[in-house]
């Protein structure tokens, strides 16, 4: 990756000095992940350009001892950009092959360092996450002209689209230091990775580097949101190494991708204390959500007494984990502890620890299953589990033209494998009663639309007192 | 004294201390069958003597023998158990088990015993401790036989009698493990004489009636019958069937197991009191004409069958009404129960026939269970159980299972003799059909989480660790096809080991000299194409997915990934390729030559692009695009300084080299990649023919699979097929090799991904067990792909080339091993479950952290 700076102060070769760097000896830096090369392609008095050239070394990106490297694995790269685009590395280039001029210093030219002038910055090649217009946002109100050329993934195959790089220029009048921080700082936000652990030390970097320009930034909360998270990365695991054909999506950006559709009207809350209501409406003690996901339900009906046994069921493993932290399960008091178990199960399976329950709440889960296999779902849940009471919800698929941010033909979410129509779920359910020996009422969920019904629709099944209870 | 004791049983050595009984033990019983309280009591408090620590010791004592019940093991009880206290617990633990209780009483003389204890030095009872348990022990004799050693008590009184006695074991009468048969197991016949005779001679069995009128069968050579029970009531000729098979019994052509109707009808020939209902009124009518002498015969032949038998092994069971795995082998009030009545939950239904539980559905026991007692319509294996009564008193037929074969051959009854209370299950009703079949459909999750040992007939026992069973169960549930298209997943493949020859990672030598140095001479090598694996199964009609596969709707078969997924999310595409497969097996007339009405492949299926479409965009364009612009504006910016005289030295030509690897790097990739709008832009190439009905192909070599398969997709009309090239090489053959790489080098340059190479033979178990069914060799090029553009720099490539393989090979064998066993255990027609497990297992063993490169 490449960084060239250019001032047409003069004289320009001054620039020497502030970067502390000769213009006519090419200078050479190691670093822990490789090389840093300094040299200036144009020197004369008019304009002088200082590149700063990094290498880094691709096969050591891999192999470096990570201690958590085993589990990195699957998201390590091997066929990476880190090596070719800006990045946190870059930062940490500035900061130690400019360190001086990033801090404003310069033994030479002090009143230099001081001094706006005309300069200007050229990256080949950012990757910006968000596009031109981002890079615009975080550059233009800092008083730089910005121009940018973006990349096709791949000319020969213009379907596939366009690439996140840019090969961007700024130019600005202000100080070199200031230029290097808001480089220093902007860069890893665009690219929106860091190569290294995100600590406390990073609160720190931001809040030295960006004290006098930050506080200002009417981007100032997305780009700290930016340069601080990424913690995600350890909370990949092998999973990830079975589901390379999947888009290279975390659940987070799916899960704000469905709430981001359905917002508003904050649909989640009120499907909760809907089913929470008929939970308790049903007058069950022991309870069963099946597909629990991170224990937003459960944590709801934590709070209700009438819930002697709380039980969250999830076929995701990490899921399960973040649920026990959000309900801080290790810090619950025993008595709170001993109502709640989670525990790892799958609705294709037929599974003995789901026997003799109340309730069962099924929130947000059947449009998940692959339809062929629903039939399974059923046998396993009412067939074997066989609750007294099961309460059911998913989305209708007629509310869809009511939402603004989804466009016609998609579903809500990338997961789902099909959305009903009110009466596709009310016939399946029918079906289910008679199959099973259940009864059922059904409810909409959230504010109803003339001709589409609710966004949610909520079937509320109970098992018929036929004596045909398994003893 | 001869003391016989049943195999597997309870024994208690019953006596005070010093009355010998551990030296008995020792004599005539393996260390491992010996469970000694004084062991225990050291066990528990490194003291033997400790009697503070008895409570303790006994807990233990108890805990092992449980285990030891539970595995069926002969076990010997060495304590005192002089008190009835003391023998309650053991006595009941040996009922919970079903196990017979074996008493040896060391009644020796008081004196005899203190004198034994005092020459101990590590004992120090007072002579009272040693009288008193004589005293119990005296106290006890009387009751034994009615505590629960009714049949076998043997007391011993003089040190003599103990010297000279001899330990006899006896197998239970249920077990015959060395009986292997081959048997024809026949079904519920109910005095339906004229079709058991049709059956039998079916299924080849001379008959031939003697001067007397005595029926004598001949069995064919070597083959034996077995029937299930319930001869009698209902049917028209109940003696006929009576003095038949009681015959046949008596010249060893056959053994029988009691029914429930057989057993009764003994308790009304004995003047007991019970009621001639189903059909029991009309045996005791036909049998009024039969002399009393026959009668009490017949009487005594019902009463001396035993409940069931366990043969072949303890691969096979038989019993009237079905066996559960933890009752096989034993003996005990229940287990006759159960052999005569299945498992009932004591409710009834309508028709006021008792409900029967479903231990079929949750058996997962080893042995095959044939049995009979329920009518059904067809019979249906259900967890490697086989219920062959159909009903043939009720007009259905007569069923025979042959086995080892598991061929069914069945006569239709000549009539209805008798309305049965519940409608026989309709034959073209199949949701009722279904109805038999539905437990086995669906999966318990038992079968698949936590740690799981897989038994395989290739390599052992293969292991797979929790931490992966979890990765896997959220993965099958939530991506792959319905699992009963999942009948095999292809293993993971290493690369040979790294060549050492000058800018390359993998080269073909080092393949053959793998093979070489395993014993193998023939290889061959198959071109690796690069596209995306693809598990195809293509059914002969919609008709056959439903009856062999048990998918509902109508479809011609699946095709799917590597990890279980269905491989086009386009259900048209999906469809039209499998016709198309279909029409290409119709013209090359497959389905008659491989004798089948399926077929499963294993395949590669281009371009590349069309399941790594998101890869292609996330992953190697986007490295392509960045490297190929970063490059180039670096090296102009080298060359402006260094045309202004500033020494750049090597840096330049660096960057030069690494665009232009970077330009083959782009190369490399596109070449995988092409647009696909309709079918007509896929490629399929099979390179495995996996299986057919009831055949799996691994016992055929490569070659067999590679010319079949060729010839195959010469019958493609619109080319979707495509045939694979490959060559045999010779590994001790320098020409052979020579010309082999050559072919290797063409093949990569003109773009391949590389070559597989494979021991000619599917399956070779070398001196160390089994060896890598295939390695790739992967060309120069490709590799950019998996190491990165710039790998080939010597620089890059030096450091490269130390990478492990032992994981990446010890992998690929259990996958493989596991895959063999999915295919085998599915046309071998187990239970859903058993192939699940294996498949689910490759889905694990996939979850394991491995280099992703090799």
């Amino acid at each position: 990756m490449l960084l060239k700076i250019s001032t047409t102060y003069a004289p320009a070769t001054d620039l020497g000095y502030l970067l502390h760097k000769h213009p006519e000896r090419m200078q050479s830096f190691a670093l822990t992940f490789g090389k840093a090369h300094v040299f200036y392609p144009e020197a004369h008095a008019e304009k002088c350009t200082a590149a700063l050239l990094l290498d880094v070394d691709s096969v050591a990106l891999v192999r470096r001892p990570h201690g958590r490297s085993a589990e990195n694995f699957a998201l390590a790269q091997y066929v990476s950009d880190r090596p070719y685009v800006a990045s946190s590395f870059l930062s940490v280039a500035i900061a130690r092959v400019f360190s001086s001029a990033l801090s404003g210093k310069c033994k030479d030219r002090p009143q230099l360092a001081e001094t706006a002038i005309p300069l200007k910055a050229e990256l080949s090649i950012l990757p910006c996450r968000g596009g031109e217009k981002l890079l615009r946002r975080l550059f233009e109100p800092l008083g730089y002209t910005v121009a940018a050329a973006q990349y096709m993934l791949d000319p020969q195959f213009p379907d596939w689209g366009q690439s996140r790089y840019f090969t961007v220029t700024l130019e600005n009048t202000c100080r070199l230091s200031e230029l290097l921080t808001h480089l220093y700082i902007l860069i890893p936000v665009l690219d929106d990775e860091k190569h290294y652990w995100v600590g406390d030390a990073e609160i720190e970097k931001l809040s030295r580097h960006g004290e006098d320009w930050l506080t200002e930034h009417p981007e100032q909360e997305s780009i700290v949101r930016r340069y601080l998270k990424h913690q995600r990365h350890l909370t990949h695991d092998a999973l990830a190494r079975l589901r390379e054909e999947d888009a290279q999506e975390t659940d987070e950006t799916v899960q704000v991708e469905e709430a981001q559709v359905e917002e508003r009207m904050h649909l989640n809350e009120i499907r909760l204390a809907t089913v929470t209501a008929a939970l308790k409406q049903s007058g069950a003690k022991r309870v069963l959500d099946l597909g629990c996901g991170e224990g937003k339900l459960i944590r709801k009906l934590l709070t209700e007494k009438q819930f002697e046994e709380i039980v969250g069921i999830d076929v995701s493993h990490r899921a399960l984990k973040i649920a026990q932290e959000r309900l801080h399960y290790d810090r619950l008091p025993e008595k709170q502890k001993k109502r709640i178990h989670l525990f790892q199960g799958s609705l294709g399976y037929r599974d003995k620890r789901l026997a003799g329950y109340d309730a069962a709440a099924v929130v947000e889960v059947i449009e998940h299953l692959d339809l062929p296999r629903l039939a399974t779902f059923e046998r396993v849940l009412f067939e074997f589990a066989c609750p007294q009471t099961v309460v059911l919800t998913t989305p209708n698929i007629e509310y869809n033209v009511k939402f603004e941010n989804l466009q016609a033909q998609n579903l809500r979410h990338k997961d789902h494998r099909f959305e009903w129509t009110r009466d596709e779920f009310q016939s399946w359910a029918i079906e289910v009663t008679e199959r099973f020996g259940y009864t059922v009422v059904f409810h909409p969920i959230g504010p109803e639309a003339e001709n589409v019904g609710s966004p949610t629709q909520m079937a509320i099944f109970t098992l018929e007192d036929s004596g045909r209870q398994i003893t | 004294m001869l003391i016989k004791i049943p195999e597997p049983s309870l024994i208690l050595l019953i006596g005070p201390s010093g009355a010998g009984k551990s030296t008995f033990a020792h004599k005539h019983f393996k260390p491992t069958e010996i469970l000694s309280s004084d062991f225990c009591r050291g066990l528990v408090s490194d003291d033997e003597t400790d009697q503070a620590a008895t409570k303790d010791a006994f807990e233990v004592l108890h805990f092992i023998a449980a285990k030891r019940l539970a595995a069926g093991k002969l076990t010997v009880i060495d304590a005192t158990n002089v008190q009835v206290e003391a023998r309650k617990p053991l006595i009941a633990l040996a009922r919970e088990y079903h196990y017979l209780t074996v008493a040896i009483v060391f009644n020796m003389p008081t004196k005899l015993c203190q004198e034994r204890n005092e020459a101990r030095p590590d004992r120090n009872f007072k002579p009272h401790v040693i009288r008193q348990q004589s005293q119990q022990l005296r106290r006890s004799l009387r009751n034994l036989k009615r505590e629960g050693f009714r049949n076998f008590l043997y007391v011993t009184s003089t040190p003599e009698t103990v010297e000279s006695a001899r330990v006899e074991r006896q197998p239970l009468w249920v077990n015959r493990p060395d009986e292997h048969g081959p048997f024809d197991i026949i079904g519920d016949i109910h005095g339906c004489f004229d079709e058991l005779i049709e059956l039998l001679k079916a299924l080849g069995y001379e008959i031939s009636t003697q001067l007397d009128g005595e029926t004598v069968v001949e069995p064919p050579q070597g083959r034996k019958a077995i029937f299930v029970g319930d001869f009698v009531d209902r049917g028209p000729k109940v003696p006929e069937v009576l003095r038949l098979v009681r015959q046949m019994q008596k010249t060893n052509a056959a053994l029988c197991v009691p029914g429930n109707h057989d057993v009764k009808l003994v308790r009304a020939l004995r003047g007991r009191n019970v009621k001639p209902t189903h059909g029991l009124a009309e045996s005791l009518a036909q049998l009024e004409k039969e002399s009393t002498e026959f009668k009490t015969q017949i009487a005594e032949f019902l009463d001396s069958l035993v409940s069931h038998y366990v043969l072949d092994n303890g691969n096979l069971v038989v019993a009237h009404a079905g066996m559960k795995a933890e009752l096989q082998g034993r003996a005990s009030g229940r287990v006759r129960e159960f052999a005569l009545y299945g498992e009932t939950t004591g409710e009834t239904d309508e028709f006021g026939l008792p409900i029967r539980g479903n231990w079929a559905d949750e058996y997962r026991g080893t042995a095959t269970v044939v049995y009979g007692h329920t009518p059904v319509a067809e019979p249906q294996w259900i967890n490697r159980t086989l219920n062959i009564d159909t009903g043939c008193v009720f007009g259905g037929k007569l069923t025979a299972l042959r086995y080892p074969e598991k061929e069914l051959v069945s006569v239709p009854a000549h009539q209805t003799y008798y309305q049965p209370i519940k409608p026989l299950l309709d034959k073209a009703d199949e949701r009722s059909s279904a109805k038999t079949h539905q437990y086995s459909d669906v999966l318990n999750i038992d079968d698949v989480l936590g740690k799981r040992v897989i038994n395989t007939r290739l390599h052992h026992n293969v292991t797979i660790r929790e931490e992966n069973t979890i990765n896997a169960l959220e993965v099958m549930s939530r991506f792959a096809v319905n699992p009963k298209w999942l009948i095999y997943l292809p293993p993971t493949m290493s690369p040979t080991e790294t060549t050492k020859i000058p800018g390359l990672l993998e080269h073909p030598t080092e393949a053959f000299t793998y093979y070489r140095k395993q014993g193998v001479s023939k290889v061959i090598w198959e071109e690796k194409h690069m596209g995306s694996r693809a598990v195809v199964i293509v059914c002969r009609e919609p008709e056959t997915a439903k009856k062999r596969f048990g998918i509902a709707g109508d479809t011609l078969g699946i095709c799917y990934t590597r990890t279980g997924r269905r491989f086009f999310e386009d259900t048209a595409i999906e469809t039209e390729l499998l016709k198309q497969v279909k029409e290409t097996i119709d013209k090359a007339n497959y389905w008659e030559i491989l004798n089948t009405d399926w077929i499963c492949l294993d395949c590669e299926l281009m371009p590349w692009s069309v399941k790594a479409q998101e890869l292609l965009r996330q992953q190697y364009a986007p490295v392509g695009t960045s490297a190929s612009v970063a490059l180039e504006e670096a090296a102009t910016a080298l060359e402006t300084a260094a045309e202004r005289g500033v020494e750049v030295g090597v840096i330049l030509n660096d960057y030069r080299q690494r665009a232009a690897a970077v330009t083959e790097y782009i190369k490399a990739y596109q070449q995988y990649c092409w647009r696909v709008q309709s079918i007509t832009d896929l490629k399929l190439a099979p390179f495995h023919l996996l299986a057919t009905e009831g055949t799996v192909y691994f016992d055929k070599n490569h070659l067999w699979h590679m010319e079949t398969l060729s010839k195959l997709c010469q019958n493609s009309d619109n080319n979707l097929l495509f045939a694979t090239s490959y060559g045999v090489v010779d590994v001790t053959d320098d020409t052979s090799q020579t010309e082999a790489i050559r072919q290797w080098e063409e093949l990569t340059e003109q773009g391949a991904e590389g070559t597989v190479v494979k021991s000619l033979d599917f399956i070779v178990q070398g001196k160390r067990g089994l060896i890598q069914p295939a390695v790739k060799c992967r060309g120069r090029e490709y590799l950019r792909i998996i190491y990165g553009p710039e790998y080939t720099l010597s620089q890059n490539l030096d450091r490269l080339r130390s990478r492990g393989l032992s994981h990446k090979r010890s992998l690929a064998l259990r996958e493989f091993a596991l895959g063999v066993e999915a295919l085998e255990r599915f046309v071998h027609r187990e239970p859903l479950s058993h192939v699940h497990e294996c498949v689910f297992g490759i889905l694990s063993l996939e979850s394991e952290a491995v280099d992703p490169r090799l």
